[in-house]
């Protein structure tokens, strides 16, 4: 409740300090300053000392997993403000605004990770998705930019109309007429014709959420189109709870009769895998084959909702950890460029080597080397599957899409250390030293995952 | 007393991974070779030391000294657990025999940015110690892939001009390898019994022993782990990247990679696969074999028409892994025993020919078997090391490969006659190759090229010296190889029930 109640509040203060903050600088410090206090707001009530005692009526519900979610992304969001706080000018005069907008999405996360009922679901998608219309419009002289709201913009009204139906098709499928996430919970009997309907929308629905295939069309023009900055928060915090809020109603309301609908699962899971792994690798610009990358990770995602067991749960917050770590540390780089085609990497080794060993790990994790978080979290995700036991085919898939993943991060890496730099394409890049120490620590925190995965882990079972 | 505060294993890692980081920051090129030198020497001393309290079977105590294991992720039931055996021994012994020589061989070549070559040498050492060492399947896929990461940055900075394309070929089909391995392991790991309280499955080597897999399943776990394995080798129809790799990275990457690298991949058949899959082994070795005995067939062939000697190298390797291979696959006491000897002496003789080709491009400036002729008479030492190192690739007696390739032929025979036959061949094909490289290269008349040659360098005719010093003892008294490495092969034959 703390994390809710307290991003809504600063949302509110950010956005009427627009008004009063006479610095470009300031909404920067304000947002940070408000990040850590809903971080430790929502850690003290990780460890029992919640500030509001709000009668819900059991419509949320604060477990570990939510918790040591959000704390999971209130961390991330905080590295993401410190790296990339100054960013926020370029777009444009309304800062505060842009920070503001965040915390509201911030707000749609929290509820995201501790709904208890579908209408609080649909909520949360909605408090999560609106804010980044506008956000990804934030660049208003910039075609693209504009292109990318309004596609997102319909096809997200689009898909929440769906994911609308199916609630209400679960709703007067289940017999209890309930919008408790439990309450659905049929066991394991056969899945009436109503719900499976119902589910089939809500699936689709949040697969549009998460850019998986097919429902993933809107994802490279938006993240391509929206300031990198945006992108950088889309691709990783919002769509990783957007996973949490999936895997959280599929687990509670359909755990039960999971291999009557896995099917569906395991065939977007491998058309996600597939589309977005080899179409990464035809991409010039690093900015849309990140975008590419981040429908491959979905395919990678999509196996913790394929096997719904422990393991997934302990797979899904490592690979949220890892997955947003390492994005935001290549897009911190890839933002500081003027030119985001991969030559605007050569020579990096040379012009800057602290940026470019980093942006190797960075890459090293998102291919899934060992000793990164990248392994450890696909290691579980795929341990996860292989513990379900059925369609094993799929984890072979899963590989063989991973290794397809190493041609294109690797690309990256040749760029950066084996070529010769391109005279006149990105010769100056101006980093302070505080943001060459905040890479290094995010790169640490990498490869602390990598080999210690249970220092995140354990605290589920807190 | 060195064993009581850190086992051997752990050192053997250690070592070279720390110095291997603190390389990094001597910029001094003089002083960063010093300083790798320095550190391989030291964990040879430790390998050497090791192997006086090698002989557990009789000093029980001795097994304190080298094992060890530390909890590391308790929930899944994975341990930092290292240990040496006979073959993993042999085979750290092998590495940290190596490295010196490498070092010392390639002393006078210098690098651009030396301190980043060195300290990812040294990586790359620690990652293939690991691989040797490991007794916990996870520990040893990470140690696996810490090693290519390393050799991937080496052969791809430093080299000839298509490096890069060639360099990350061999990344991703040994990457694709090992992430089916990766399944492998979860699939075998997810049915092995509990060891402990904590986790329902472990990752241990002997959880892995006693896991309980259908022959069904072990079908096709066995192509899971057997293609990394392939790949490294490499076996064909796997060996693609290869030839490529060797001929346009530097020499230090490319004697890592061919005489130290190979072997993991063949350790790994040995330790991983003849022991967890005996059934599925029993019911492919025949075809394994057919392709090991084609490849080592295909490859001599090749060599026989090679114009440059990286190439000509790269070629003659594969077609005594072809023979080696097949000997694991025929997993009977001789065979194995054979390829005990053979990874040592493979890794010998191999290493031997790279620097020796090594020497012959910087006093020529040329590696191409047409262009040159005629060095013995401007070089009568080399000659004479070459000549050495030829016949202990034919296997000619006295040499090491003698033994060895005796052993492995005779145990093939034991298995199935035609393999024997035409692994036979492969040896007469291959002493065809040999001399008359040989003879292109060093006799005849000396031409304009070679007129110009410089005398090799003192430490390289030390290292050379040290290595035929080593091919003969080996090729008159193997027994010492044999007494070590006789425990693993008695323990892997003894897992496999059908044998």
């Amino acid at each position: 409740m703390n994390a809710i109640i307290l991003t809504a509040l600063w949302g509110v203060v950010m956005m009427f300090g627009g008004v009063f903050f006479k610095k470009r600088t300031t909404p920067k410090y304000w947002a940070i300053a408000g990040i850590v206090l809903v971080l430790v707001a929502n850690i003290l009530e990780f460890f029992g000392h919640p500030f509001f005692n709000v009668d819900t009526k059991g419509m949320l519900k604060f477990d570990s997993f939510g918790l040591h979610f959000n704390t999971i992304a209130f961390i991330c969001t905080l590295l993401f403000f410190l790296l990339n706080g100054r960013d926020f000018e370029k777009i444009g005069h309304h800062v505060s605004e842009y920070f503001s907008l965040m915390f509201f999405v911030l707000c749609g996360l929290s509820i995201l990770s501790s709904f208890n009922t579908l209408l609080l679901l649909f909520l949360g998608i909605e408090i999560l998705s609106i804010p980044l219309y506008i956000l990804s419009g934030s660049e208003k002289r910039n075609l693209k930019g504009n292109e990318a709201s309004l596609k997102y913009f319909l096809m997200g009204s689009f898909s929440t109309g769906i994911l609308l139906m199916g609630i209400a098709l679960i709703y007067g499928g289940n017999s209890l007429g309930s919008f408790y996430i439990d309450a659905i919970n049929l066991g394991t009997g056969n899945l009436p014709v109503l719900i499976a309907a119902g589910l089939v929308l809500i699936l689709v629905g949040m697969s549009f959420k998460v850019s998986a295939a097919p429902f993933h069309f809107w994802a490279p023009d938006v993240y391509d189109g929206a300031p990198a900055v945006v992108t950088s928060f889309m691709m990783t915090i919002v769509k990783v709870a957007a996973f949490v809020a999936f895997f959280r109603l599929f687990q509670s309301s359909f755990g039960a009769m999971q291999y009557q609908w896995q099917t569906l699962i395991v065939v977007i899971t491998a058309a996600t895998l597939l589309i977005g792994n080899i179409t990464a690798v035809f991409q010039r610009s690093v900015k849309r084959m990140l975008a590419y990358s981040s429908i491959a990770h979905a395919g990678f995602f999509m196996f913790t909702l394929f096997a719904l067991n422990d393991t997934a749960k302990e797979g899904l917050l490592l690979y949220a950890a890892a997955y947003c770590l390492a994005t935001i540390g290549i897009f911190a780089v890839v933002i500081k460029m003027a030119d985001y085609s991969i030559e605007g990497f050569n020579g990096l080794g040379k012009r800057q080597p602290l940026l470019a060993l980093t942006s190797v790990i960075f890459l090293l994790s998102l291919t899934g080397i060992p000793l990164t978080a990248g392994f450890t979290a696909k290691f579980y995700v795929l341990m996860a599957a292989v513990k379900d036991g059925h369609q094993l085919w799929l984890v072979v898939l899963a590989v063989i899409c991973a290794a397809i993943g190493a041609v294109y991060y690797f690309r990256v890496i040749q760029a950066i250390y084996f070529k010769e730099p391109v005279p006149g394409v990105n010769d100056e890049i101006h980093v302070s030293s505080s943001f060459k120490f905040l890479l290094a620590v995010t790169a640490a925190l990498i490869i602390l995952l990598g080999f210690l995965p249970g220092l995140l882990i354990d605290w589920i079972y807190y | 007393m060195l064993g009581t505060y850190f086992t051997f294993p752990e050192l053997l890692i250690w070592i070279p991974f720390i110095t291997g980081l603190i390389a990094i920051f001597i910029k001094n090129n003089k002083s960063v070779k010093m300083f790798a030198l320095l550190s391989s020497i030291a964990t040879l001393a430790v390998s050497v030391i090791s192997l006086c309290y090698s002989d557990v079977a009789h000093h029980h105590e001795f097994f304190y000294y080298n094992n060890v294991s530390y909890v590391w992720m308790p929930y899944i039931g994975s341990s930092f657990s290292v240990g040496l055996d006979g073959m993993g021994f042999l085979l750290t012994f092998l590495t940290a025999f190596s490295y010196p020589l490498i070092f010392a061989a390639t002393y006078k070549t210098d690098h651009k940015n030396p301190n980043a070559f060195f300290a990812l040498m040294l990586l790359t050492q620690a990652g293939i110690m690991g691989v040797f060492v490991a007794t916990d399947a996870l520990l040893f896929y990470f140690f696996w892939e810490l090693a290519l990461i390393p050799i991937y940055f080496l052969c791809s900075k430093w080299g000839g001009e298509k490096r890069i394309f060639a360099t990350f070929k061999f990344f991703v089909y040994t990457f694709l390898g090992s992430l089916l391995m990766l399944v492998g392991i979860i699939y075998v790991y997810v049915h092995t019994p509990s060891v402990s309280a904590d986790s329902a499955h472990s990752f241990s080597l002997n959880a892995f022993y006693n896991a309980i897999l259908s022959p069904h399943q072990q079908d096709w776990l066995f192509w899971l782990f057997f293609i990394a394995f392939a790949v490294k080798i490499p076996i064909f129809p796997f060996h693609t990247w290869q030839p490529d790799v060797y001929e346009q990275s530097n020499y230090p990457s490319v004697m890592v990679l061919s005489g130290l690298m190979v072997k993991m991949g063949a350790f790994g058949v040995i330790r991983w696969i003849l022991p967890i899959f005996p059934l599925a082994v029993a019911k492919f070795d025949n075809l394994v074999m057919v392709f090991c005995i084609i490849g080592l067939l295909y490859a001599s062939c090749i060599a026989l028409y090679q114009n440059d000697l990286k190439r000509f190298v790269a070629w003659s390797s594969i077609a005594h892994l072809g023979l080696m291979s097949a000997a694991i696959f025929a997993a009977n006491n001789l065979s194995l025993q054979g390829v005990m000897l053979e990874m040592l002496n493979h890794g010998i003789n191999i290493l031997a020919l790279w620097i020796i080709v090594d020497i012959i491009e910087k006093k020529t400036g040329v590696r191409k078997i047409s262009e040159l002729s005629g060095l013995a008479a401007k070089s009568p030492a080399l000659a004479i090391f070459l000549v050495i190192i030829a016949f202990a690739n034919i296997a000619l007696p006295l040499s090491n490969s003698f033994i060895s390739e005796f052993l492995m032929l005779n145990g093939l025979f034991q298995f199935n006659i035609w393999f024997a036959v035409f692994g036979t061949l492969g040896i007469v094909v291959s002493a065809v190759y040999m001399l008359s490289m040989v003879q292109k290269t060093f006799y005849g008349k000396t031409n304009g090229l070679v007129e110009k040659a410089q005398k090799m360098s003192a430490g390289q005719g030390i290292v050379l010296f040290v290595l035929v010093i080593a091919i003969l003892f080996l090729g008159i008294y193997p027994e010492p190889v044999i007494h070590l490495t006789q425990s693993t092969v008695t323990d892997i034959l003894g897992r496999i029930p059908l044998k």
